[in-house]
């Protein structure tokens, strides 16, 4: 396949950063989309230029590492991740324009890695169960009603990969930290401190300067794990059973 | 947003049942505009309920255009530096409306005030009667398409509205209720835009004298 790529190139957080044309020849099909990165950066290192930075770690959907927009989507045209996203997505000749996450809260580093930490101050701040430590408890010392170790286990699914945000027209990590609410709220677990961790969560992710949720959908439309909206509805639930606002 | 939203839609529910008073003739219609000046009287004074209504109204709206203004100013914060390519054909095009289409919503409420509630604005000669006026106005073509435009603009607002407000209220909790919301923000719109367009086209066509 010979593609035509429009690559934003930005040597560091300070530079302003510009879109780059390279054209590319002889990318098989049946490559996954950062391969296809792999061997333009090949080329460009035997030509003495910069390779194109780029984050990728298991390559297999399941790290939440890789993603960039490509041709204005959060991970591609497919529902999956950057590196499960293969060359038979596209067609020989195509024009790709590939760029990073935009957003504030997730500052360009280099080229197409963007710092998703703010992400882990969101977790930081209540996104987790406080639990004695010592020997692993028995799987059915506590039982979990099936419907809802479904549910925990669908949100659970979310990898943290920041399409979300990228997708959103508002910059809004809703979708993200609705998941993580629906993952430990729907778990006995996960009671003792359900209500403090909603208003954390939610204190700490409009403190770090994501944008709120207008409800739009593009998220979960863009979500290699097909989070669906209603755990953003069910963050909304908990605020209100936990008096945000009254406090 | 999502609790004055959901204060505009039982107005405009009431303003709609209102407005279908004409299709029983002008007299009817007119008894009724009387009524909501009246009603309480004597322990409430004249126009008093009406008032309370109206205070109450211009407070939600407030609150709804300070909330959607704030989140406007969020987004807007959230991503300093744009995308080069926008997906193509994202989002749903009266979702995509909110912003821009509620303010234009709030442009026609202005001009609807100053034609029908101060009649600073005439479709032709000063009518002394609520219905007269309303007769008048929707007995042009052009009066009629004016209130369509805002009326279609009106349901695009409550298609998007009625789903964000549930969503913000924490009423869509699984996959069946997603379906069951967009199912009642479509039927609630439908009600509504309808309810509102049937009083000027029965107007146009004849149908009231």
């Amino acid at each position: 396949m010979k593609l035509a790529l429009k690559i934003w190139r930005q040597d560091g957080p300070k530079d302003p950063g510009r879109m780059t044309r390279y054209d590319i020849d002889g990318v098989s099909e049946d490559s996954s989309f950062l391969e296809m990165l792999d061997l333009l950066n090949e080329q460009l290192i035997a030509k003495g230029e910069e390779p194109v930075a780029f984050d990728s770690d298991c390559r297999e959907g399941i790290c939440g590492m890789c993603g960039v927009v490509i041709n204005g989507e959060a991970h591609g045209p497919e529902r999956t991740t950057t590196c499960q996203l293969h060359m038979r997505s596209f067609k020989d000749g195509d024009e790709i324009v590939i760029e990073p996450w935009r957003a504030d809260p997730f500052p360009v580093i280099k080229d197409l890695v963007v710092d998703r930490s703010a992400f882990d101050r969101i977790i930081q701040a209540g996104g987790f169960i406080s639990a004695n430590t010592g020997s692993a408890p028995d799987a059915h010392a506590t039982p979990v009603p099936k419907d809802d170790a479904d549910r925990a286990f669908m949100a659970a699914e979310c990898i943290g990969c920041g399409a979300c945000v990228a997708a959103c027209p508002n910059g809004s990590g809703s979708l993200f930290m609705g998941a993580k609410i629906t993952h430990l709220g729907e778990l006995p677990q996960g009671q003792p401190e359900r209500d403090a961790r909603v208003i954390a969560m939610t204190e700490e992710h409009d403190h770090l300067g994501f944008g709120g949720c207008t409800n739009l959908g593009e998220c979960t439309r863009a979500c290699p794990k097909g989070i669906p909206l209603n755990v953003i509805s069910q963050m909304n639930a908990d605020l209100r059973h936990a008096g945000y606002g009254r406090r | 947003m999502a609790v004055t939203g959901l204060l505009f839609i039982g107005f405009l529910l009431v303003h709609m049942y209102g407005n279908l008073m004409i299709l029983l003739g002008p007299e009817a219609f007119d008894e009724y505009a009387e009524h909501i000046r009246t009603v309480g009287e004597p322990m409430i004074p004249e126009k008093g309920v009406l008032w309370v209504l109206r205070i109450g109204l211009l407070a939600s709206l407030v609150l709804h255009v300070w909330s959607a203004v704030t989140l406007w100013g969020r987004a807007g914060k959230a991503r300093t530096t744009r995308y080069v390519m926008k997906r193509p054909g994202y989002g749903n095009f009266y979702a995509k409306a909110m912003r821009w289409g509620g303010l234009a919503i709030l442009l026609f409420v202005i001009f609807h005030l100053l034609h029908l509630t101060t009649h600073t604005i005439t479709f032709g000669e000063p009518e002394p009667t609520p219905a007269g006026r309303v007769l008048e106005s929707f007995s042009q073509w052009w009066g009629v398409l004016i209130y369509v435009v805002a009326m279609v603009a009106v349901g695009m607002h409550l298609l998007h509205g009625i789903w964000g407000a549930c969503m913000t209220l924490g009423l869509n909790t699984s996959l069946k209720r997603a379906e069951q919301i967009r199912f009642v923000s479509i039927l609630v719109s439908t009600i509504i835009v309808v309810g509102f367009l049937i009083p000027p086209f029965a107007i146009l066509l004849g149908l009231v004298k």
